[in-house]
C-alpha cells in the first residue's frame, strides 16, 4: 500500500519515520474511518494488537498503537492515535477483537474508548482505583483495600505494596552499589527517594 | 373406572415457556482442572445449556510490561520463560528477535539455525502438553501418558542445552547464552524418531475414537470470518480455514530455507483443532530433521554488536576493550537505539508479539507484549453460549492456552 492511498483520503494523517512497517499518525475522528477503509478497500482484516502508550511530556499524553495485519498481503501497518482529553473511539464495532485490546488499555493507562460496549478493567478488579501502567505509577505499587470487602472486615488486611529489599531488582542485605543494575523507579528506597 | 388421559409431544411443546426453569449462574474456575489455570468464566445456563459466558481473567496478572521498563534489556529474559510457560525457549526466541529487530543486528547463521531449532522444539513439547491435556478433558487418560513421557525427554534436552528444564531464559540480545553441546544435535535426532512414533500413537488412539468424535466434531465451530474479526493466529486460525503461518508467510530467522507444510482445517471445529496440532508436530519433526542435518558453523552470537552483546570470557580476562565492553553491558544494559519495533513471531499458541518503543539506551520506554492466549480467550464469549456445560472442557482444551501468557 502506497503511503499517498491514505494521505490522500485523509488528509489530517502525517507518515511517520519508521523502520520496520508503513506508520502513521491518525487523528481521533478519522480512525473509525481510515480502519474502516484498510479493512475493506486495502486487506488489512486482522487487528494484531492494540496497546495504549504513556508520552508523559507530549500533549495530549496518552496515545493509543494498533497495528494490522493483511493476511492476504502479508504485511502489516501501524496506526498512532493520540487520546485527546484521554478518549479515542474504539474499533470494536469493526474489529470485534479490539474488545478485550481496549479494555487492557483503559485498565492499564485509564484511556477511554468512546463506543466501547463493555468499558470494564479486565486485568485488575474493578474497584482498583489506579491505572498501573502509567509512568507516575511507582513499581512496587500503592496500598489499596482489598477487592474481598467481607475479607478485609475480617482480617483487617488490605493490597500493600510490594517488598522490593531482597526482591529481583535488589541483592538481599545491605546497600546497594551504584553500579549495580537496579529498578530505575527507586521511589520504594528510602535511601533514594524519586527524582 | 380409571381414565387414561394421552399426552403428546405437540401439547409439552406449547407448554415450553410454561416448563422453562429459570436460569441459574454458575462460576467456573479460577481454580478447575479445565480451565487450564487461573481462567475463570462465569456462567448462565438454561439446565445444561450455556446462555452467557463471561471470562474474568487476571489471577495471573504479575505487571510484566510494567516490570520490562525498569529493566535491561537481558534481565527482561527470565520473565518471557513465564508468558508462555509451555513453551519457554520460543519465548526467548521471540523477545530477542523483536529487540534486534530494534537495533538492525543480522543473527549470523548458525544463531539463526539453532534459534529455529528451539522454537520447533517448543512447539513440539507444547503441542504434546496440549494434546495430552485435551485428550484428558475429553476422559481420554492414556494420551496425557505417552505424551507427558516424551514431553519429559525434551526436558532432558533443554536442560543439556540450557541448563534449565524449565526457565530456559536461552537468547540473549544479539545471540545466545551459549554454543550447542557436543553431540546434542544427534540426540535431537534421536528424539525425532522417539516422538513421531507417539505421535501415530495418539492418532490411534484419537482420530477415529468415538467417545472423542462425539465430544469434538461439530463443536464450537470458528468460521473464517469469525476467526480473523477476533484476531485468532496461530493452530486455532488456521483450523479455520486460514493458511497464515508466520513461519511462511513473513519468515524470520532463516525459516525461508526449511521445507515444511502448513496444516490448514477445514470447519473449524474441536476436531479441526486437534487435527492442525497433531499434524504441526510432524511438520515440526521435519524442520527439526533439516535443521539438523544442515546446522551452519561459525559464530553463534552477532560478533559486530560491540554494545550489545557481551564479549567472551577469554577475552573479557585478557583485554581492556573488552573488560569495559563487558563491564558496560552488564552494568547499563545492551545499547538499543531509539525507535519503535512491532514483531510477531509464530509460536506454539499463535502469534506471540513484542512492540518495543525504546528513547535508546538499556531500558525500553514501553514493551508491550501481545499474547496469543489473550486473543484467543477474547473469543469464547461468541462461541460458548449454545453448547452444553460439559462441552466448555473440550472447548478450552481445543483453544489450548496458558494464562500465565493470557494476565501477563
Amino acid at each position: 500500500m502506497e503511503a499517498a492511498v491514505l494521505t490522500d483520503r485523509f488528509p489530517r494523517t502525517q507518515v511517520l519515520p519508521s523502520q520496520d512497517m508503513p506508520t502513521y499518525q491518525v487523528a481521533g475522528e478519522d480512525l473509525l474511518e481510515t480502519v474502516r477503509f484498510l479493512r475493506d478497500a486495502q486487506g488489512f482484516d486482522l487487528l494484531a494488537d492494540l496497546c495504549g502508550l504513556d508520552w508523559k511530556d507530549r500533549t495530549p499524553r496518552f496515545g493509543v498503537v494498533i497495528h494490522l495485519l493483511s493476511t492476504t498481503h502479508k504485511e502489516y501497518v501501524r496506526l498512532h492515535v493520540g487520546a485527546v482529553n484521554d478518549a479515542v473511539p474504539s474499533v470494536s464495532s469493526l474489529h470485534p477483537g479490539a474488545n478485550w485490546h481496549e479494555r487492557e488499555a483503559f485498565d492499564m493507562f485509564g484511556i477511554r474508548f468512546d463506543g466501547h460496549p463493555d468499558p470494564r478493567r479486565i486485568l485488575m478488579w474493578d474497584a482498583y482505583p489506579y491505572h498501573p501502567l502509567r509512568k507516575d505509577f511507582p513499581l512496587a505499587g500503592i496500598e489499596v483495600p482489598l477487592p474481598a470487602a467481607d475479607v478485609a472486615e475480617v482480617t483487617g488486611q488490605s493490597v500493600k505494596p510490594a517488598p522490593m529489599m531482597g526482591g529481583p531488582f535488589v541483592s538481599p542485605g545491605g546497600k546497594m552499589s551504584e553500579g549495580e543494575p537496579s529498578a530505575l523507579d527507586q521511589s520504594w528506597n528510602e535511601e533514594k527517594p524519586k527524582a | 373406572m380409571k381414565t387414561t388421559k394421552e399426552i403428546s409431544l405437540g401439547d409439552i411443546a406449547a407448554r415450553a415457556e410454561e416448563l422453562r426453569g429459570e436460569n441459574m449462574t454458575l462460576n467456573m474456575g479460577p481454580s478447575h482442572p479445565a480451565t487450564h489455570g487461573v481462567l475463570r468464566l462465569s456462567l448462565e445456563l438454561d439446565g445444561d445449556t450455556v446462555v452467557k459466558c463471561d471470562p474474568v481473567i487476571g489471577y495471573l496478572h504479575r505487571g510484566d510490561e510494567k516490570i520490562a521498563e525498569n529493566m535491561t534489556y537481558n534481565q527482561f529474559v527470565p520473565y518471557t520463560d513465564r508468558l508462555d510457560y509451555l513453551a519457554p525457549l520460543a519465548n526467548n526466541v521471540a523477545y530477542a528477535i523483536a529487540v534486534e529487530k530494534l537495533a538492525g543486528l543480522k543473527m549470523p547463521e548458525r544463531c539463526e539455525a539453532i534459534r529455529v531449532v528451539c522454537c520447533e522444539m517448543a512447539r513440539i513439547s507444547s503441542h504434546l502438553l496440549g494434546l495430552g491435556v485435551y485428550a484428558m478433558d475429553t476422559g481420554a487418560w492414556t494420551v496425557f501418558m505417552y505424551t507427558f513421557n516424551e514431553r519429559e525427554k525434551l526436558y532432558s534436552l533443554f536442560e543439556e542445552l540450557t541448563g534449565a528444564r524449565f526457565t530456559t531464559s536461552y537468547t540473549r540480545i544479539g545471540g545466545l547464552t551459549r554454543d550447542l553441546p557436543e553431540g546434542w544435535l544427534k540426540k535431537v535426532e534421536v528424539f525425532c524418531d522417539g516422538v513421531l512414533k507417539v505421535i501415530d500413537d495418539v492418532d490411534k488412539l484419537l482420530t477415529r475414537n468415538g467417545i472423542f468424535l462425539e465430544r469434538t466434531e461439530g463443536v464450537a465451530p470458528i468460521s473464517k470470518e469469525l476467526a480473523l474479526a477476533y484476531g485468532l493466529t496461530g493452530p486455532n486460525l488456521r483450523a479455520s480455514g486460514v493458511g497464515f503461518d508466520l513461519r511462511k508467510d513473513k519468515p524470520y530467522s532463516g525459516y525461508e530455507k526449511y521445507d515444511f507444510d502448513v496444516p490448514v482445517g477445514t470447519k473449524g471445529d474441536c476436531f479441526d483443532r486437534y487435527l492442525v496440532r497433531m499434524e504441526e508436530v510432524r511438520q515440526s519433526v521435519r524442520i527439526l530433521r533439516q535443521a539438523c542435518k544442515s546446522m551452519p558453523g561459525g559464530a553463534w552470537y552477532a560478533e559486530d554488536a560491540k554494545k550489545i552483546f557481551l564479549p567472551p570470557k577469554a577475552k573479557i580476562m585478557t583485554k581492556m576493550e573488552e573488560l569495559i565492553q563487558n563491564f558496560m553491558i552488564v552494568t547499563e544494559g545492551p545499547q538499543i537505539p531509539a525507535g519503535e519495533v512491532y514483531f510477531e513471531a509464530e509460536n506454539p499458541k499463535g502469534a506471540l508479539g513484542f512492540y518495543v518503543v525504546s528513547n535508546g539506551g538499556g531500558v525500553p520506554y514501553r514493551l508491550r507484549i501481545r499474547g496469543p492466549s489473550f486473543v484467543s480467550l477474547s473469543i469464547l464469549p461468541v462461541i460458548i453460549p449454545g453448547n452444553y456445560l460439559t462441552d466448555i472442557a473440550s472447548i478450552l482444551g481445543s483453544l489450548d492456552f496458558v494464562m500465565g501468557e493470557c494476565d501477563r
